[in-house]
């Protein structure tokens, strides 16, 4: 259906010392597709999104982006390619106003040499504007502190602050982990604003509910290993929760079939 | 489409009644202690003199010097840093100049220099040792004051066989440095300086952004390509530096330079600091709370003379002032952040 991948890994390994955490990932992201990956706790999960996100590089196998090989040498490399990231804790800073975080890094001015200062008028009338389209609507002032925003919230911010700095693929490290039933809606109706506006997504996480409700294509890791790799509807909700589980009694189970 | 334009209607109007837009000014709290110390340093020390131009100028030169210092503590404590290491670099600083221009007679502008670079090395020491050994900075500010003060105790008494130099005309130094205009010691300009040039690169600076970013979450700004180390490594020199420039007043002022002097900045700064509601933890705080948190210091050391109260209990007085300040400092941000929830 979708032409090539965005962002292809091709027989990525990666070891530490003598621990092969990742063994041969084979993984396809495609623009406008969220492709979760799912796996438990040390099954490589972290170590594969870091690859993908330049802070790890593989020790064999490749990483395809566009079509071309790429060698992301840190995180700035990768997001220069607009890949972007959202962690866990979401980077917020809870005691700076949702615009100075926002534009972290990126501060626009205004003025020259000596005179040139930040442009706060623009900072805030842009935060607003995008965290606003994000859906959030509770926040009505870019000047009021993250710290009184929620979970969910702060999510937003920190996709809506990736997608406007140019990422054109989307990790995002278990975002709903954290969170209660209704701030994960939230959380997985902004995947699905960004993947309509044709981003690809990497979605982590522990919860098959949230990964079945959103996912186009499924990567289950398990020990370093791809222990199965599939499309939406080719698998009913428990034979994923097996998976996830360990996988072993799922392979051993779906023999019989 | 329609929803499209539906997300980016203008957002509703913030109705903020009056008390809680105050409430959400970060130094609301040291202006109104600043203002109640006043009133009550002019109630019960007024008829002694407090309220007069003298009384005035008594505090206000007080804060200034304390203020030169702890305005750059101030901002390296947002960035999540202490520096203790100030005491010794002022009493270098004025033993260098005393040393130098009144024991060997060079030109002022060599030691003053001399004194300057010593700050920025002892600056750059402290960034270098909490960047690259992640150790805490109290740590390895506390040993570097320590280091510095007995080297300069020791080198001057080794040199000139005193710890004690006096140095008498400091030539073009005396008026930038050591002039007064109705009490008023040229100090507090220097002060006005320093506050105006914190306030305006904390809050309209690329650099400000990244210094509460570094003190609010270091992992989070590092990701958003803040270059933390460097972040710390200006502050500390900033503050050495500073420092530095207090001890080099403190000898053309006093017409003499101490090895031993100025181990008092290094609790008063922070106190002022945290007085003027700078978390201390790091992430918050605000050029004008400092100056407050100045302002209070001096009022309260130089105040209680006027009392005729004994002045035995001046700490007592600024360590129950320093605990009411953070408790009320705590509870006016924690306003400020719910907020938004009770909205809700």
């Amino acid at each position: 259906m979708t032409a090539a991948p965005l962002m292809r890994l091709a027989g990525v390994s990666r070891s530490f010392g003598n621990n092969l955490a990742l063994n041969g990932v084979d993984l396809d992201v495609y623009a406008g597709e969220v492709h979760c990956l799912l796996g438990d706790n040390g099954a490589g999960k972290s170590t594969l999104i870091k690859i993908m996100s330049g802070v790890l590089t593989p020790t064999l196998g490749s990483v395809l982006y566009g079509g071309e090989p790429v060698w992301f040498r840190s995180p700035r490399d990768a997001q220069a390619y607009g890949i972007g990231t959202v962690h866990q804790d979401v980077g917020s800073i809870p005691l700076i106003s949702v615009a100075r975080n926002f534009f972290l890094g990126n501060e626009p001015t205004r003025g020259w040499g000596p005179w040139r200062r930040l442009d706060h008028a623009r900072a805030n009338r842009i935060a607003l504007e995008q965290i606003r389209a994000m859906g959030i609507r509770r926040v009505t002032d870019a000047d009021q502190l993250v710290g009184t925003m929620s979970g969910g919230e702060r999510q937003a911010l920190a996709i809506a602050r990736a997608l406007y700095f140019g990422a054109r693929l989307l990790i995002l490290d278990e975002p709903t982990a954290a969170l209660g039933v209704k701030e994960s809606r939230v959380v997985i109706d902004l995947i699905k604003r960004a993947r309509d506006a044709g981003v690809a997504l990497v979605f982590i996480t522990h919860n098959a509910t949230h990964a079945l409700s959103v996912g186009d294509r499924f990567t289950v890791l398990i020990q370093g290993k791809v222990a199965a790799s599939f499309l939406r509807g080719e698998k009913t909700r428990e034979e994923v929760l097996n998976l996830m589980a360990g996988g072993e009694e799922f392979e051993s189970a779906g023999h019989g079939d | 489409m329609a929803s499209m334009e539906q997300s980016i209607e203008q957002p509703a109007p913030v109705r903020l009644n009056l008390i809680e837009r105050i409430l959400r000014i970060m130094w609301i709290g040291p202006a109104i202690a600043a203002l109640a110390i006043y009133v009550f340093f002019g109630i019960v020390g007024g008829s002694s003199g407090f309220l007069s131009v003298p009384g005035t100028a008594g505090w206000l030169n007080a804060a200034a010097e304390l203020g030169i210092i702890a305005i750059p503590i101030g901002l390296l404590l947002i960035a999540g840093e202490f520096d203790l290491s100030t005491g010794s670099v002022v009493g270098a600083a004025a033993i260098i100049v005393a040393l130098g221009s009144g024991f060997y007679g060079l030109p002022v502008e060599y030691t003053i220099t001399m004194a300057l670079a010593l700050g920025v090395l002892v600056g750059c020491f402290n960034a270098f040792l909490v960047n690259f050994t992640r150790l805490p900075s109290f740590i390895v500010t506390l040993a570097s004051n320590f280091i510095l003060a007995g080297t300069s105790l020791g080198l001057s008494r080794l040199i000139s066989g005193s710890s004690n130099v006096s140095y008498r005309d400091a030539g073009w130094a005396e008026p930038i440095l050591a002039s007064k205009w109705n009490f008023f010691n040229v100090s507090v300009l220097w002060w006005l300086f320093a506050a105006v040039l914190a306030a305006w690169v904390l809050r309209q600076t690329r650099f400000g952004n990244w210094i509460l970013a570094t003190g609010g979450n270091a992992d989070a700004a590092r990701r958003a390509g803040v270059p933390v180390g460097r972040v710390k490594l200006i502050l500390f020199i900033w503050t050495a530096v500073s420092a530095a420039f207090v001890g080099i007043m403190s000898a053309v002022m006093y017409n003499q330079g101490n090895a031993a002097q100025g181990q008092g900045y290094v609790f008063q700064t922070a106190i002022a600091a945290v007085i003027g509601g700078v978390l201390l933890s790091g992430g918050f705080g605000s050029v004008i709370g400092i100056v407050l948190g100045c302002i209070i210091y001096g009022m309260v050391s130089l105040g209680l003379f006027y009392t005729g109260w004994p002045t035995d209990w001046l700490q007592t007085f600024i360590g129950a002032l320093l605990v009411v300040a953070v408790l009320t400092n705590n509870l006016i941000r924690n306003i400020a952040l719910g907020r938004g929830r009770k909205a809700n």
